[in-house]
Protein backbone atom coordinates (compact mmCIF):
# COMPACT_ATOMS: atom_id res chain seq x y z
CA UNK A 1 0.00 0.00 0.00
CA UNK A 2 1.12 3.62 -0.94
CA UNK A 3 1.00 6.17 1.83
CA UNK A 4 0.54 9.29 1.22
CA UNK A 5 0.98 11.64 3.85
CA UNK A 6 -2.15 14.48 3.72
CA UNK A 7 -0.71 18.05 2.41
CA UNK A 8 -3.85 20.03 3.53
CA UNK A 9 -4.57 23.79 1.97
CA UNK A 10 -7.10 26.09 2.91
CA UNK A 11 -8.72 27.92 -0.08
CA UNK A 12 -10.72 31.37 1.10
CA UNK A 13 -12.23 32.87 -1.81
CA UNK A 14 -12.29 36.38 -0.66
CA UNK A 15 -14.10 39.60 -1.73
CA UNK A 16 -13.40 42.50 -0.10
CA UNK A 17 -13.22 41.27 3.34
CA UNK A 18 -10.65 43.12 4.82
CA UNK A 19 -12.12 43.60 8.62
CA UNK A 20 -12.21 39.48 8.46
CA UNK A 21 -9.47 37.76 6.77
CA UNK A 22 -6.76 38.23 8.62
CA UNK A 23 -8.78 36.66 12.10
CA UNK A 24 -9.79 33.71 9.32
CA UNK A 25 -6.55 32.84 8.32
CA UNK A 26 -4.68 33.25 11.76
CA UNK A 27 -7.28 30.89 12.56
CA UNK A 28 -6.82 28.54 10.03
CA UNK A 29 -3.05 28.37 10.82
CA UNK A 30 -3.09 27.82 14.50
CA UNK A 31 -5.88 25.01 14.18
CA UNK A 32 -4.65 22.99 11.66
CA UNK A 33 -1.20 22.07 10.02
CA UNK A 34 -1.75 23.68 6.70
CA UNK A 35 -0.74 26.13 3.88
CA UNK A 36 -3.69 28.97 3.77
CA UNK A 37 -4.54 30.35 -0.17
CA UNK A 38 -6.94 33.21 -0.28
CA UNK A 39 -8.14 33.94 -3.72
CA UNK A 40 -8.76 37.76 -3.90
CA UNK A 41 -11.88 37.65 -6.53
CA UNK A 42 -11.02 41.49 -7.27
CA UNK A 43 -10.71 43.39 -3.90
CA UNK A 44 -10.73 47.04 -3.91
CA UNK A 45 -9.71 47.35 0.05
CA UNK A 46 -6.91 46.04 2.34
CA UNK A 47 -7.93 42.34 1.48
CA UNK A 48 -4.52 41.19 -0.16
CA UNK A 49 -2.50 43.21 2.58
CA UNK A 50 -4.23 41.90 5.77
CA UNK A 51 -4.32 37.99 3.94
CA UNK A 52 -0.72 38.00 3.61
CA UNK A 53 0.13 40.14 6.83
CA UNK A 54 -1.58 36.85 8.42
CA UNK A 55 0.57 34.37 6.43
CA UNK A 56 -1.62 33.48 3.44
CA UNK A 57 -0.51 33.14 0.02
CA UNK A 58 -2.57 35.33 -2.52
CA UNK A 59 -3.65 34.63 -5.94
CA UNK A 60 -5.10 37.75 -7.01
CA UNK A 61 -7.85 37.65 -9.93
CA UNK A 62 -7.58 40.35 -12.33
CA UNK A 63 -11.31 41.05 -12.22
CA UNK A 64 -14.41 39.44 -10.34
CA UNK A 65 -15.56 36.08 -11.31
CA UNK A 66 -17.66 35.07 -8.63
CA UNK A 67 -16.97 32.11 -5.70
CA UNK A 68 -16.60 29.39 -8.26
CA UNK A 69 -14.33 30.94 -10.68
CA UNK A 70 -11.90 31.87 -7.32
CA UNK A 71 -12.43 28.41 -6.13
CA UNK A 72 -11.69 26.60 -9.29
CA UNK A 73 -8.37 29.04 -9.14
CA UNK A 74 -7.77 27.35 -5.72
CA UNK A 75 -8.49 23.99 -6.86
CA UNK A 76 -5.89 24.20 -9.70
CA UNK A 77 -3.49 25.57 -7.23
CA UNK A 78 -3.96 22.65 -4.67
CA UNK A 79 -3.53 20.20 -8.00
CA UNK A 80 -0.92 22.15 -9.44
CA UNK A 81 1.48 21.81 -5.93
CA UNK A 82 0.76 18.45 -4.68
CA UNK A 83 -2.06 19.38 -2.12
CA UNK A 84 -4.39 16.25 -1.43
CA UNK A 85 -6.43 18.06 1.24
CA UNK A 86 -8.12 21.34 0.52
CA UNK A 87 -10.58 23.19 2.92
CA UNK A 88 -12.81 25.50 1.60
CA UNK A 89 -13.55 28.50 4.21
CA UNK A 90 -15.65 31.62 4.28
CA UNK A 91 -13.42 34.61 4.54
CA UNK A 92 -16.12 36.52 6.50
CA UNK A 93 -15.38 34.46 9.29
CA UNK A 94 -18.63 32.64 9.87
CA UNK A 95 -16.66 29.21 9.42
CA UNK A 96 -14.27 28.45 12.40
CA UNK A 97 -11.43 26.22 11.32
CA UNK A 98 -11.59 24.23 14.26
CA UNK A 99 -14.64 22.26 13.10
CA UNK A 100 -12.76 21.51 9.92
CA UNK A 101 -11.45 19.07 11.60
CA UNK A 102 -14.63 17.05 12.03
CA UNK A 103 -14.27 17.36 8.25
CA UNK A 104 -11.23 16.19 7.76
CA UNK A 105 -12.32 13.05 9.75
CA UNK A 106 -14.46 12.15 7.18
CA UNK A 107 -11.98 12.35 4.25
CA UNK A 108 -9.51 10.32 6.45
CA UNK A 109 -12.69 8.11 6.91
CA UNK A 110 -12.50 7.21 2.80
CA UNK A 111 -14.83 10.63 1.65
CA UNK A 112 -14.08 12.51 -1.08
CA UNK A 113 -15.66 15.18 -0.37
CA UNK A 114 -17.18 16.50 2.78
CA UNK A 115 -19.78 19.13 3.61
CA UNK A 116 -20.37 21.62 6.34
CA UNK A 117 -24.14 21.75 7.62
CA UNK A 118 -24.76 25.05 9.18
CA UNK A 119 -28.73 23.84 10.24
CA UNK A 120 -27.75 21.82 13.47
CA UNK A 121 -26.83 24.98 14.78
CA UNK A 122 -30.20 26.18 14.29
CA UNK A 123 -29.58 28.56 11.46
CA UNK A 124 -32.33 31.29 11.17
CA UNK A 125 -33.94 31.71 7.51
CA UNK A 126 -36.66 33.54 6.53
CA UNK A 127 -39.58 31.35 4.50
CA UNK A 128 -38.79 31.72 1.01
CA UNK A 129 -35.33 30.37 1.60
CA UNK A 130 -35.82 27.58 3.88
CA UNK A 131 -38.51 26.20 1.54
CA UNK A 132 -35.92 26.60 -1.15
CA UNK A 133 -33.20 24.78 0.67
CA UNK A 134 -35.60 22.08 1.02
CA UNK A 135 -36.20 21.74 -2.67
CA UNK A 136 -32.68 21.62 -3.44
CA UNK A 137 -31.87 18.91 -0.30
CA UNK A 138 -34.15 17.07 -1.38
CA UNK A 139 -33.34 17.32 -5.15
CA UNK A 140 -29.62 16.75 -4.10
CA UNK A 141 -29.98 13.74 -1.81
CA UNK A 142 -32.23 11.83 -3.99
CA UNK A 143 -29.24 11.83 -6.39
CA UNK A 144 -26.31 11.26 -4.18
CA UNK A 145 -27.94 8.68 -2.43
CA UNK A 146 -26.71 10.61 0.75
CA UNK A 147 -28.89 12.86 3.07
CA UNK A 148 -27.69 16.18 2.17
CA UNK A 149 -29.68 19.01 4.01
CA UNK A 150 -27.69 22.35 3.66
CA UNK A 151 -26.87 22.01 -0.14
CA UNK A 152 -25.14 25.66 -0.35
CA UNK A 153 -22.90 26.24 2.38
CA UNK A 154 -19.35 26.73 1.35
CA UNK A 155 -17.91 25.44 4.18
CA UNK A 156 -16.51 22.04 2.45
CA UNK A 157 -13.41 19.60 2.64
CA UNK A 158 -12.05 17.73 -0.43
CA UNK A 159 -9.87 14.63 -1.13
CA UNK A 160 -7.93 13.75 -3.79
CA UNK A 161 -10.45 12.55 -5.76
CA UNK A 162 -12.53 16.14 -5.13
CA UNK A 163 -9.19 18.16 -6.14
CA UNK A 164 -9.24 16.79 -9.12
CA UNK A 165 -12.32 16.62 -10.26
CA UNK A 166 -12.77 20.14 -9.25
CA UNK A 167 -9.47 21.50 -10.75
CA UNK A 168 -10.65 20.39 -14.60
CA UNK A 169 -14.73 20.99 -14.04
CA UNK A 170 -16.19 23.76 -11.60
CA UNK A 171 -19.56 25.53 -12.20
CA UNK A 172 -18.52 29.39 -11.83
CA UNK A 173 -22.70 30.78 -11.75
CA UNK A 174 -23.69 31.55 -8.42
CA UNK A 175 -25.10 28.74 -6.15
CA UNK A 176 -23.49 26.45 -8.64
CA UNK A 177 -20.51 26.66 -7.41
CA UNK A 178 -22.59 24.99 -4.37
CA UNK A 179 -25.36 22.75 -5.48
CA UNK A 180 -24.23 22.18 -8.96
CA UNK A 181 -21.18 21.08 -7.77
CA UNK A 182 -22.38 18.36 -5.15
CA UNK A 183 -24.35 16.70 -7.97
CA UNK A 184 -21.18 16.74 -10.17
CA UNK A 185 -19.62 14.53 -7.02
CA UNK A 186 -22.41 12.44 -7.78
CA UNK A 187 -22.02 12.00 -11.17
CA UNK A 188 -18.48 11.30 -11.16
CA UNK A 189 -18.72 8.31 -8.35
CA UNK A 190 -17.21 10.37 -5.66
CA UNK A 191 -18.48 9.81 -2.09
CA UNK A 192 -20.29 13.21 -0.29
CA UNK A 193 -21.03 13.39 3.36
CA UNK A 194 -22.77 16.15 5.45
CA UNK A 195 -21.45 16.92 9.28
CA UNK A 196 -23.17 19.23 11.47
CA UNK A 197 -20.75 22.42 12.36
CA UNK A 198 -21.19 25.08 14.87
CA UNK A 199 -20.71 28.39 12.66
CA UNK A 200 -20.38 31.98 14.12
CA UNK A 201 -22.72 34.44 12.79
CA UNK A 202 -21.43 36.74 9.81
CA UNK A 203 -18.76 39.42 11.16
CA UNK A 204 -18.82 41.53 8.26
CA UNK A 205 -19.86 41.90 4.83
CA UNK A 206 -23.57 41.37 3.15
CA UNK A 207 -25.12 38.12 2.07
CA UNK A 208 -25.35 38.26 -1.41
CA UNK A 209 -28.78 37.69 -3.71
CA UNK A 210 -31.76 37.99 -2.16
CA UNK A 211 -35.23 38.41 -3.60
CA UNK A 212 -35.96 38.59 -7.17
CA UNK A 213 -32.38 37.73 -8.20
CA UNK A 214 -32.56 34.89 -6.07
CA UNK A 215 -35.73 33.70 -7.33
CA UNK A 216 -33.27 34.30 -10.70
CA UNK A 217 -30.40 32.12 -9.63
CA UNK A 218 -32.82 29.84 -8.46
CA UNK A 219 -34.46 29.00 -12.12
CA UNK A 220 -31.32 28.98 -13.69
CA UNK A 221 -30.21 26.37 -11.46
CA UNK A 222 -33.06 24.52 -11.32
CA UNK A 223 -32.56 24.63 -14.95
CA UNK A 224 -28.73 23.24 -14.80
CA UNK A 225 -29.89 20.35 -12.47
CA UNK A 226 -32.51 19.61 -15.18
CA UNK A 227 -30.60 19.45 -17.82
CA UNK A 228 -27.32 17.66 -16.12
CA UNK A 229 -26.33 14.61 -16.94
CA UNK A 230 -28.61 14.53 -20.06
CA UNK A 231 -25.49 16.17 -22.06
CA UNK A 232 -22.02 15.22 -21.57
CA UNK A 233 -20.18 18.63 -21.08
CA UNK A 234 -16.57 19.63 -22.39
CA UNK A 235 -14.28 20.29 -19.38
CA UNK A 236 -13.90 23.96 -19.38
CA UNK A 237 -10.37 23.97 -18.02
CA UNK A 238 -7.35 22.78 -20.11
CA UNK A 239 -6.36 20.42 -16.92
CA UNK A 240 -5.15 20.86 -13.77
CA UNK A 241 -1.20 20.50 -14.42
CA UNK A 242 -0.26 24.01 -13.87
CA UNK A 243 3.59 23.59 -13.18
CA UNK A 244 4.10 27.44 -11.25
CA UNK A 245 6.10 27.50 -8.50
CA UNK A 246 5.91 29.58 -5.70
CA UNK A 247 8.06 32.46 -5.74
CA UNK B 1 -46.39 46.81 -58.08
CA UNK B 2 -44.62 50.15 -58.01
CA UNK B 3 -41.01 50.44 -58.42
CA UNK B 4 -39.99 53.27 -56.26
CA UNK B 5 -40.37 50.55 -53.48
CA UNK B 6 -38.05 48.67 -55.41
CA UNK B 7 -35.80 51.17 -55.93
CA UNK B 8 -35.81 51.88 -52.05
CA UNK B 9 -35.00 48.26 -50.55
CA UNK B 10 -32.18 47.80 -53.44
CA UNK B 11 -30.86 51.31 -52.05
CA UNK B 12 -31.11 50.33 -48.35
CA UNK B 13 -29.96 47.08 -49.48
CA UNK B 14 -26.58 48.52 -51.33
CA UNK B 15 -26.09 50.83 -48.45
CA UNK B 16 -26.01 47.74 -45.88
CA UNK B 17 -23.60 46.15 -47.98
CA UNK B 18 -21.25 48.90 -48.21
CA UNK B 19 -21.35 49.48 -43.95
CA UNK B 20 -20.15 45.98 -43.91
CA UNK B 21 -17.51 46.45 -46.46
CA UNK B 22 -16.16 49.38 -44.47
CA UNK B 23 -16.33 47.64 -40.91
CA UNK B 24 -13.98 44.66 -42.68
CA UNK B 25 -12.03 47.20 -44.67
CA UNK B 26 -11.38 48.77 -40.52
CA UNK B 27 -10.97 45.43 -38.57
CA UNK B 28 -13.75 45.71 -36.83
CA UNK B 29 -15.44 42.45 -38.52
CA UNK B 30 -14.16 39.47 -39.06
CA UNK B 31 -14.29 37.96 -42.50
CA UNK B 32 -16.67 35.07 -41.72
CA UNK B 33 -19.26 37.47 -40.59
CA UNK B 34 -19.15 39.94 -43.30
CA UNK B 35 -19.35 37.37 -45.74
CA UNK B 36 -22.43 36.09 -43.90
CA UNK B 37 -23.62 39.89 -43.81
CA UNK B 38 -22.94 40.70 -47.49
CA UNK B 39 -24.45 37.09 -48.72
CA UNK B 40 -27.86 38.90 -46.86
CA UNK B 41 -27.59 41.89 -48.56
CA UNK B 42 -27.74 40.38 -51.82
CA UNK B 43 -30.37 38.02 -51.13
CA UNK B 44 -32.42 41.21 -50.58
CA UNK B 45 -31.43 43.08 -53.64
CA UNK B 46 -31.88 39.72 -55.44
CA UNK B 47 -35.57 39.33 -53.78
CA UNK B 48 -36.49 43.34 -54.03
CA UNK B 49 -36.02 43.10 -57.50
CA UNK B 50 -37.98 39.94 -59.27
CA UNK B 51 -40.80 39.21 -56.86
CA UNK B 52 -41.77 36.25 -59.67
CA UNK B 53 -39.98 33.92 -58.30
CA UNK B 54 -41.06 34.66 -54.23
CA UNK B 55 -44.72 35.07 -55.21
CA UNK B 56 -44.50 31.12 -56.80
CA UNK B 57 -42.91 30.01 -53.60
CA UNK B 58 -45.58 31.27 -51.43
CA UNK B 59 -48.47 30.02 -53.35
CA UNK B 60 -46.72 26.81 -53.77
CA UNK B 61 -46.72 26.86 -49.80
CA UNK B 62 -50.49 28.05 -49.56
CA UNK B 63 -49.63 31.42 -48.49
CA UNK B 64 -51.82 33.86 -50.51
CA UNK B 65 -50.00 37.36 -48.85
CA UNK B 66 -46.36 36.66 -51.06
CA UNK B 67 -43.71 38.89 -48.91
CA UNK B 68 -45.22 37.26 -45.55
CA UNK B 69 -43.24 34.54 -46.43
CA UNK B 70 -40.13 36.93 -46.23
CA UNK B 71 -41.14 37.49 -43.09
CA UNK B 72 -40.98 33.94 -41.54
CA UNK B 73 -37.74 33.41 -43.71
CA UNK B 74 -36.18 36.58 -42.24
CA UNK B 75 -37.41 35.25 -38.36
CA UNK B 76 -36.13 32.28 -38.55
CA UNK B 77 -32.80 33.62 -39.70
CA UNK B 78 -32.28 36.21 -37.26
CA UNK B 79 -32.94 33.59 -34.33
CA UNK B 80 -30.30 31.30 -35.51
CA UNK B 81 -28.13 33.83 -36.29
CA UNK B 82 -28.39 34.89 -32.44
CA UNK B 83 -28.50 31.53 -31.15
CA UNK B 84 -25.00 31.34 -33.00
CA UNK B 85 -24.01 34.51 -30.89
CA UNK B 86 -24.91 33.61 -27.55
CA UNK B 87 -22.87 30.40 -28.31
CA UNK B 88 -20.00 31.80 -29.18
CA UNK B 89 -20.60 34.74 -26.39
CA UNK B 90 -20.85 31.77 -23.85
CA UNK B 91 -17.50 30.25 -25.46
CA UNK B 92 -15.97 33.83 -25.42
CA UNK B 93 -17.10 34.12 -21.54
CA UNK B 94 -15.38 31.20 -20.70
CA UNK B 95 -12.46 31.67 -22.49
CA UNK B 96 -11.68 34.81 -20.93
CA UNK B 97 -12.66 33.39 -17.56
CA UNK B 98 -9.89 30.73 -17.91
CA UNK B 99 -7.36 33.53 -18.58
CA UNK B 100 -7.52 35.16 -15.73
CA UNK B 101 -7.48 32.15 -13.76
CA UNK B 102 -4.40 31.28 -15.58
CA UNK B 103 -3.18 35.09 -14.70
CA UNK B 104 -3.96 34.92 -11.17
CA UNK B 105 -2.22 31.10 -10.91
CA UNK B 106 0.72 32.77 -12.44
CA UNK B 107 1.43 35.61 -9.54
CA UNK B 108 0.55 33.86 -6.22
CA UNK B 109 1.76 36.62 -3.65
CA UNK B 110 3.74 34.77 -0.86
CA UNK B 111 2.69 35.55 2.57
CA UNK B 112 4.53 38.33 4.28
CA UNK B 113 7.75 37.58 6.37
CA UNK B 114 7.28 40.13 9.56
CA UNK B 115 9.84 41.42 11.84
CA UNK B 116 8.08 43.11 13.71
CA UNK B 117 9.53 44.87 17.03
CA UNK B 118 5.98 45.01 18.57
CA UNK B 119 3.79 41.95 18.41
CA UNK B 120 1.32 43.34 20.57
CA UNK B 121 -0.23 45.86 17.91
CA UNK B 122 0.69 43.61 14.66
CA UNK B 123 -0.09 39.81 13.60
CA UNK B 124 1.37 37.09 15.39
CA UNK B 125 4.97 36.26 13.55
CA UNK B 126 4.01 34.09 10.78
CA UNK B 127 7.09 31.81 11.24
CA UNK B 128 5.73 31.52 15.41
CA UNK B 129 1.83 30.42 13.88
CA UNK B 130 3.18 27.94 11.21
CA UNK B 131 4.52 25.46 13.75
CA UNK B 132 1.17 23.27 14.47
CA UNK B 133 -0.02 22.94 17.66
CA UNK B 134 0.66 18.97 18.54
CA UNK B 135 -2.79 18.99 20.34
CA UNK B 136 -4.99 20.08 17.84
CA UNK B 137 -2.88 18.56 14.63
CA UNK B 138 -5.17 16.57 12.93
CA UNK B 139 -2.90 14.08 10.65
CA UNK B 140 0.77 13.22 10.36
CA UNK B 141 3.25 15.59 10.62
CA UNK B 142 4.21 17.54 6.91
CA UNK B 143 6.84 18.30 5.58
CA UNK B 144 7.01 22.12 5.04
CA UNK B 145 7.47 23.41 1.15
Amino acid sequence: MKLVWPRLLVVIPALNEEATIGAVVRDARTHLNCDVLVIDDGSTDSTVDNARHAGATVLSLPYNLGVGGALRTGLRYAAGHGYNRVVQLDGDGQHEAVEAKRLLDRIEDGHDLVIGSRFAAGYELGRGRRLTMRILSRIVSRRLGARITDTTSGFRAMGPEAIALFSRNYPSDYLSDTVEALLMAGAAGLQVAEVDVEMRPRQGGVPSAHGTKGAYHLARLLLAIGLQGTVKRPANSAGAGIGVAVG
Amino acid sequence: MSNEIELVAVAISLAYVLFIARLVRRGQLREKYAMLWMAVGGAVVVVSLSRGPMDAVARALGIHYGPSILFLLAIMFLMAVVAHLSWELSRLEERTRKLAEELALLRPRPPERLVDADPAVSAPDADAIAEPDPDTWVGPPVTPQ
